[in-house]
C-alpha cells in the first residue's frame, strides 16, 4: 500500500473495501442462495449423472474395470474424481464474476468516486480479489459437505486436517484467477469485449485440466496444454488432499506452481492497476 | 487571492475525438465556480481530471498547489468529489456508506464516526441514517452523497451536476447546502450543471463550456452585461420617439414596431427615468414601460449561437444518467 492511509489503522481503506462486498453478498438473499446452488447443480449434474465409470466398465469384468478406473483416475469412483474437480471449477466461476463487479463499478460511477479518494489502487483490487476468495471458499465448504454426503471415497491416509490444504490451495487457484479476471476488466466501460475474452477462456481451461479426466487419458498437444494450466495443479493438489494417497513431492510441486503463478498475477495485476486504473 | 485550482490548456482526447480541447481557467479560494455548458460538453471530463480519475491528453492542472498528474495523492486527500451518478451503495444504509467514505480517507475510527454523524445531521439525513439507500428519496441521495464528499474536511469541493433530475424545491434546499458551506466553512467549490437558474444563482464565476471549449468566462452579471445591458420596451404615440431615445445617453439601439419600441440599454434603472422624463419634456406620453434584465439564456445563446438542450453523449452516459435519473425519480 502506499502509506496514504494516515492517521487511520493499516490496511483500513481495503477492509472498508472488503466489507462492502462481503455486506452486498450477505444482504442479497438470492445472490447467497445462487452462491450455495451452483456448486451443488455442478456436482450433481456432472458427478452423478456422468458417469465416466460405466463408460469404462461397459463391456469388461467388473474387476477388471475398477483396475482400468484405479489405474486412470486414481480412484473407483468418478464420482469421487468429479467432485473433487469441482472445486476448482467453482472458484473459477466465482471469480470469473469480479472482472464484471469492477465494470459495474466504474459503470455506476463509484469507482470513479473511489479513485478519487486516496486510498490505495492495489485496496481496490485486493477487496475484490479477497471478497471472491472468501466467497469461493464458501462454496468450497459446501462442495466438500455435499460430497461427503453423497459417498466421497477417501484415499488411503486421508486425515481430516487435509482438508484445510483443500482450502489452501482453493485460495491460491482463486487469487489467480481473480486477478486475472481483474486485470482483463481494468480498462473496459463495457462488458462485450471481457465477456467475450471469459467465455473464449472459460471452456479451454475447464477441458484442457484435468477436471473431468487425468492428463494421462489426454491426446498429446492437450496434454501440453493442460501441463501448465493452473487448474490441473489444483486439482492434482486438492486430490492428494482427499480421494488420493498423497504423494509429498507431487504435492510440493503443485503448491508452489500456483504459489507462484498466484503471486506472479497478482502482482501484475496490481501493477497494471496502479498505471492503468485511472484512465 | 490563491488559486485552488488551476487548469492550462487541458485537454482530454478520447480516441479522435477531443472532449475537453485547451480549457484554461482558475478558480479562487473561497469562490463558488461553474461550468456551465450542454451535455456532452466535456464538464465531468474536466471534472475527472481535476480530481485525478482521467489523465490528462495535453495541458496541466493544479489543485490546492498539487500537479493532478505529478502528485495525485495530494490532491486526492484534499479534496471532495459528489460525482454526477449517485454511487452510494443502495444495500448499505446511509450510515455505511458515510463511513465507507471515512475509511476511505483513512481517517481514525472515532473521528470518522464523529463525522458521520456530524454530517449526516448537516444534510438533514439524521432520522434515515439506518436506512437501506435504495429506500431514499433523489433529494436524499443526493444530500448523502454531499455528506459523502465532505467526509474529509477537504480544501476543494467538486460538484459534478448537482440537482440532476431534481424537482424544484429539492433543487432549492441542495442550493441552500451549498451556499452555507461557502458560508460557514469558506470552502472552495467547482461545481458543473446545465441548468442556467443554478449557475447563476450559485456561482460567482462561471465559465460557458461548449465542444469542450470555454467560450466565455466572467460572474453571472459581467457575462449578461457584456450582451450590451437591459431592455426597455415601451409604448408611446407621437412623432419622433425614436430620435429622442437615440439622443439619451446610456442608450445602444431602438428598434421600432409600429408605436412599440425596443430599447437596449447599459441599465436599465438609471435609464427608465432619464427616458421618461425627455419624452415627457416633448408632451409624449409612455403608456407602458418594462425593463427586462438579460437572462443567463441569451447569453448562452449569443455565444454559443443554440439553446441549451441535451445534445448527443456516450452509450455509457446515457446509461448512467437514466440510472440516475430514475433513482432521483424514487
Ligand atoms: N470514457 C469515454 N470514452 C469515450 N468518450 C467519452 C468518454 N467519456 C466521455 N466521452 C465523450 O466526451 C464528451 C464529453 O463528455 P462529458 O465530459 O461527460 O460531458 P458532460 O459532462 O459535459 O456532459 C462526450 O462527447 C462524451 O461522449
Ligand atoms: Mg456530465
Amino acid at each position: 500500500m502506499e502509506g496514504q492511509e494516515v492517521g487511520g489503522r493499516p490496511l483500513q481503506g481495503f477492509l472498508a473495501l472488503t466489507k462492502r462486498e462481503l455486506k452486498k453478498w450477505y444482504k442479497e438473499p438470492l445472490l447467497l442462495l445462487i452462491t450455495v446452488l451452483q456448486p451443488l447443480i455442478w456436482m450433481v449434474f456432472l458427478g452423478k449423472a456422468m458417469n465416466l465409470g460405466a463408460v469404462f466398465g461397459g463391456g469388461v469384468p467388473p474387476e477388471l474395470a475398477r483396475g482400468l478406473m484405479l489405474r486412470s483416475f486414481g480412484t473407483t469412483d468418478y464420482f469421487s474424481f468429479m467432485a473433487t474437480g469441482m472445486i476448482a471449477v467453482t472458484c473459477l466461476f466465482t471469480t470469473m464474476f469480479t472482472g464484471f463487479s469492477i465494470i459495474w463499478d466504474r459503470r455506476l460511477g463509484f469507482l470513479n468516486k473511489v479513485l478519487s479518494t486516496p486510498v490505495s489502487r492495489a485496496s481496490v483490487i485486493f477487496s475484490k480479489v479477497v471478497y471472491a476468495t472468501l466467497r469461493s471458499s464458501f462454496q468450497v465448504l459446501i462442495i466438500l459437505v455435499a460430497a461427503f454426503a453423497l459417498g466421497l471415497k477417501v484415499g488411503p491416509g486421508f486425515h481430516p486436517l487435509h482438508l484445510l490444504g483443500v482450502f489452501l490451495v482453493a485460495f491460491m487457484v482463486c487469487v489467480t484467477f481473480s486477478s486475472l479476471f481483474l486485470m482483463l476488466a481494468l480498462r473496459s466501460t463495457r462488458w462485450e469485449a471481457p465477456m467475450a475474452m471469459v467465455n473464449l477462456m472459460l471452456m479451454p481451461l475447464m477441458f484442457a485440466s484435468n477436471v473431468f479426466f487425468p492428463l494421462e487419458l489426454m491426446p498429446g498437444w492437450l496434454r501440453a496444454i493442460a501441463s501448465v494450466n493452473p487448474l490441473s495443479y489444483t486439482n492434482d493438489a486438492v486430490r492428494q488432499f482427499t480421494i488420493w494417497r498423497l504423494d509429498r513431492g507431487a504435492l510440493l510441486r503443485d503448491l508452489a506452481y500456483l504459489g507462484l503463478f498466484s503471486l506472479t498475477i497478482s502482482s501484475l495485476s496490481v501493477y497494471l492497476a496502479k498505471k492503468y486504473l485511472s484512465r | 487571492m490563491r488559486e485552488m485550482v488551476r487548469a492550462e490548456e487541458l485537454t482530454r482526447v478520447f480516441n479522435g475525438l477531443t472532449a475537453v480541447d485547451h480549457v484554461t481557467f482558475g478558480v479562487r479560494e473561497g469562490e463558488i465556480f461553474g461550468f456551465l455548458g450542454p451535455n456532452g460538453a466535456g464538464k465531468t471530463t474536466t471534472i475527472h481530471m481535476l480530481t485525478t480519475v482521467l489523465k490528462p491528453t495535453g495541458g496541466r492542472a493544479e489543485v490546492c498547489g498539487y500537479d493532478v498528474v505529478k502528485e495525485p495523492e495530494k490532491v486526492r486527500k484534499s479534496i471532495g468529489v459528489v460525482p454526477q451518478e449517485y454511487t452510494a451503495d443502495e444495500d448499505l444504509t446511509g450510515y455505511e456508506n458515510v463511513m465507507l467514505c471515512a475509511d476511505l480517507y483513512g481517517l481514525p475510527r472515532e473521528e470518522g464516526r464523529k463525522r458521520a454523524l456530524e454530517l449526516l445531521s448537516l444534510v438533514q439525513l439524521e432520522p434515515f441514517k439506518d436506512k437501506r439507500v435504495e429506500t431514499y428519496s433523489g433529494g436524499m441521495r443526493r444530500r448523502l452523497e454531499l455528506a459523502c464528499g465532505l467526509i474529509n474536511r477537504p480544501k476543494v469541493l467538486f460538484l459534478d451536476e448537482p440537482t440532476l433530475g431534481l424537482d424544484v424545491q429539492t433543487r432549492a434546499s441542495i442550493w441552500e447546502h451549498i451556499l452555507s458551506l461557502r458560508e460557514n466553512f469558506g470552502m472552495t467549490v467547482f461545481l458543473t450543471t446545465h441548468y442556467l437558474e443554478e449557475a447563476d444563482h450559485l456561482c460567482d464565476r462561471i465559465a460557458i463550456i461548449d465542444h469542450g471549449k470555454i467560450v466565455e468566462e466572467g460572474s453571472p452579471s459581467e457575462l449578461k452585461d457584456s450582451l450590451g445591458g437591459d431592455l426597455l420596451t415601451l409604448e408611446c404615440e407621437g412623432e419622433g420617439v425614436e430620435e429622442i431615445l437615440r439622443a439619451l445617453e446610456g442608450v445602444r439601439e431602438v428598434k421600432a414596431e409600429g408605436r412599440e419600441y425596443r430599447v437596449k440599454v447599459t441599465r436599465g434603472e438609471t435609464v427608465a427615468p432619464l427616458l421618461l422624463k425627455a419624452l415627457g419634456e416633448k408632451g409624449l406620453t409612455v403608456k407602458r414601460l418594462s425593463l427586462a434584465k438579460p437572462t443567463l439564456d441569451e447569453v448562452y445563446l449569443e455565444k454559443t449561437g443554440k439553446s441549451l438542450r441535451d445534445q448527443g453523449e456516450s452509450p455509457e452516459e446515457v446509461i448512467k444518467q437514466r440510472v440516475t435519473l430514475w433513482r432521483a425519480r424514487r
